[in-house]
């Protein structure tokens, strides 16, 4: 289905970029594509191969939601071709960026066709135990529910879609319109290797799905330190809080631990998850206050290094649901 | 109710405890170094000298990850280097101490910049340096509790030296060669005070509950030894305030004490008992009848 819809689209794309082909005469190297952060610059680099010369902002381990840009980011941007963002108001400081640069390429959003999850107000009793496994089968059910646990310095919508392997496919089929657009020469290349990723996406999705399929009802509830896995949630039937908002900015206070402390003592839940890029010390005293153990590191915004346990996108979805499987199935 | 209010949240919850205890260290080791800060004009002293330690500890990072003894030593590495040598720059030449060390913890703040944006690294260093009171481990707490107990052990020690620091630093240094020995030994203390405040405060917050009792407490008492107490005093409520605030109404848990602490101050302007506005105005009636 969506195979043929990019087709379709790309095929009217090559079409109109013909009659304007002498604009493109003078682009003879590799597309310059700058990605804002590396899992987008991943997938950049999978789909284009050696056709794109991929420029990441926020490499690994970096946190998007802080990130502060370069001079040398600027430089990066205002000689791209393609620019690609996940969107949803993720990156906040891009705006600003972009008005700085004289960026004249095409603007990607790799979010763009995705079902978002809405944020909602928090009343401030969301965490009182009880109806958070309800509330995330309510939230498989219906696309745009959302457990949502102090969530505000973003907009309307979580903007951590890359978390559901569902929406990286159509991540991957944006990217890889724009990148045919943009060299219509190499738009067959990009579509051999976006066929041959997204089988490897679906493939991933089924094997996580049945990993995840062992994990009993009642260890599905799971603490994590950034609220970033909601997408996830979603797709496999997890239930995902974490004492931050989804924010790293946010300061956790002394309430919000309480009630995280009180849900994982009614709730009996057995693992609490560090992420790669928030602060790990006060996880640790809730684990220790609880007896909950820390079931290991989940990535949720930004690749390992070479030598970690999440190098690729793929490596990273693979990772974090085998961590969670592990500390949840008995 | 008041038990409720009060106790209950310490009695129920371990990090809330630890969280005291923490406080507690810090508002016994930190405040008296805050009192004689301020009795020696050196308040804005504390917030350069944090501003030194920040690089130091965001070096420690880099080198060791998320490890209590390499961000300590780094952060008194950088806040003894700069305290020495600006200690010796405004001894040995003709600059002023405040513009002295004003030089010396700009350098040691751009340095700790470069050599974090040179590393390449986007973690946001302010988040892993910025400890929060509520997650105080053991280490940290030990650590804690030994800075308070050597600050206080050596203030003693020093306690008649620093005294005619504050009152006559030109006598001092006229009869006893130990004026720079003591010198230096307080500036240690404030160094150590503030690495120590980093883990649990956040660097910037640790300067806070150094300074804002002393300057609260002056409004209190006239005597050296009341001065320390009060202050102390006003810390301790300071935090037990601050925990509880944190704890009813969800607000982060450092400026939540931190302004408690200026709340304290803002009383102490105005209705304390010693210079404050009220005192001015009872002393104006009184030399008017």
């Amino acid at each position: 289905m969506i195979t043929r819809r990019v087709l379709l689209k790309s095929a009217a794309a090559v079409a109109a970029l013909t009659v304007l082909a002498p604009a493109w005469a003078e682009s003879d190297g590799p597309i310059r594509v700058v990605a804002t952060f590396s899992i987008l610059g991943d997938m950049v680099s999978r789909i284009g191969g050696e056709h794109v010369a991929v420029t990441t902002l926020v490499g690994p381990d970096g946190d998007t939601h802080v990130y502060r840009p370069t001079p040398a980011a600027a430089r990066a941007v205002s000689e791209a071709d393609v620019l690609v963002v996940n969107g949803l108001d993720f990156e906040g400081w891009l705006d600003r960026l972009i008005e700085t640069t004289n960026f004249d390429g095409v603007r990607v959003v790799a979010t763009e066709g995705i079902d978002p999850i809405t944020l909602e107000d928090d009343h401030g009793d969301d965490h009182d135990g009880g109806h958070d496994h309800e509330e995330s089968k309510a939230a498989e059910d219906h696309g745009d529910e959302n457990d949502g646990h102090e969530a505000h310095a973003h907009g309307a919508f979580d903007p951590h879609a890359w978390q559901s392997l569902r929406h990286a496919v159509s991540y991957v089929d944006n990217v890889t319109l724009a990148l045919a657009n943009a060299s219509p020469d190499s738009a067959t290349a990009f579509y051999r290797s976006r066929a041959l990723y997204v089988a490897e996406i679906e493939a991933l999705d089924a094997e996580i799905r049945s990993l995840l399929a062992e994990v009993p009802e009642s260890a599905r509830t799971i603490v994590t330190s950034h609220d970033a896995f909601q997408y996830f949630g979603r797709d496999y039937g997890l239930a995902f809080i974490a004492p931050q908002g989804l924010s790293t900015e946010s300061e956790a206070s002394a309430k919000d631990v309480v009630r995280l402390i009180e849900l994982i003592r009614s709730q009996g839940i057995r693992a609490v998850f560090l992420e790669n890029i928030a602060d790990p010390r006060l996880l640790k005293r809730i684990a220790d206050e609880t007896g909950a153990t820390i079931g290991g590191t989940l990535y949720p915004g930004a690749l390992s290094g070479p030598d970690g346990p999440a190098p690729t996108y793929l490596d990273m979805m693979r990772h974090n649901a085998r961590t969670l499987a592990q500390a949840l199935t008995p | 109710m008041i038990w409720e209010a009060v106790v209950q949240p310490f009695a129920d919850f371990g990090f809330m405890r630890r969280a005291l205890l923490g406080c507690a260290a810090i508002s016994v080791g930190a405040t008296p170094v805050g009192v004689f800060l301020m009795l020696r004009r050196m308040s804005l002293t504390g917030d350069a000298m944090a501003h030194a330690i920040l690089p130091g500890a965001a070096v420690g990072y880099l080198v060791a990850g998320l490890s209590l003894g390499a961000m300590t030593i780094g952060g008194l590495v950088a806040g003894m280097a700069v305290a020495l040598l600006a200690g010796f720059v405004s001894r040995a030449t003709a600059l002023r101490e405040d513009a002295s060390l004003a030089a010396f913890y700009l350098i040691s703040l751009a340095l700790g910049v470069v050599i974090v944006s040179v590393r390449g690294s986007n973690v946001d260093l302010m988040h892993v340096l910025f400890g929060t009171v509520l997650a105080l481990d053991d280490a940290a707490l030990l650590l804690l509790c030994s800075i308070a107990s050597l600050s206080v052990l050596t203030l003693a020690a020093l306690f008649r030296a620093l005294v005619l620091e504050c009152a006559d630093p030109q006598f001092l240094r006229s009869v006893s060669g130990l004026s720079a020995m003591t010198h230096f030994t307080f500036l240690a203390l404030v160094v150590l005070n503030l690495v120590g405040g980093f883990h649990a405060l956040g660097t910037l917050m640790a300067v806070g509950i150094m300074i804002l009792p002393a300057a609260a407490a002056r409004f209190w008492a006239a005597q050296i030894g009341s001065l320390i107490a009060s202050a102390v005093g006003i810390a301790l409520v300071a935090c037990v305030g601050g925990l509880l605030l944190s704890y009813h109404f969800s607000l982060p848990s450092g400026p939540a004490i931190i302004l408690g602490a200026g709340l304290v101050y803002g009383i102490s302007v105005v209705l304390g008992p010693v210079g404050s506005l009220a005192a001015r105005v009872a002393v104006r009636r009184h030399l008017e009848a």
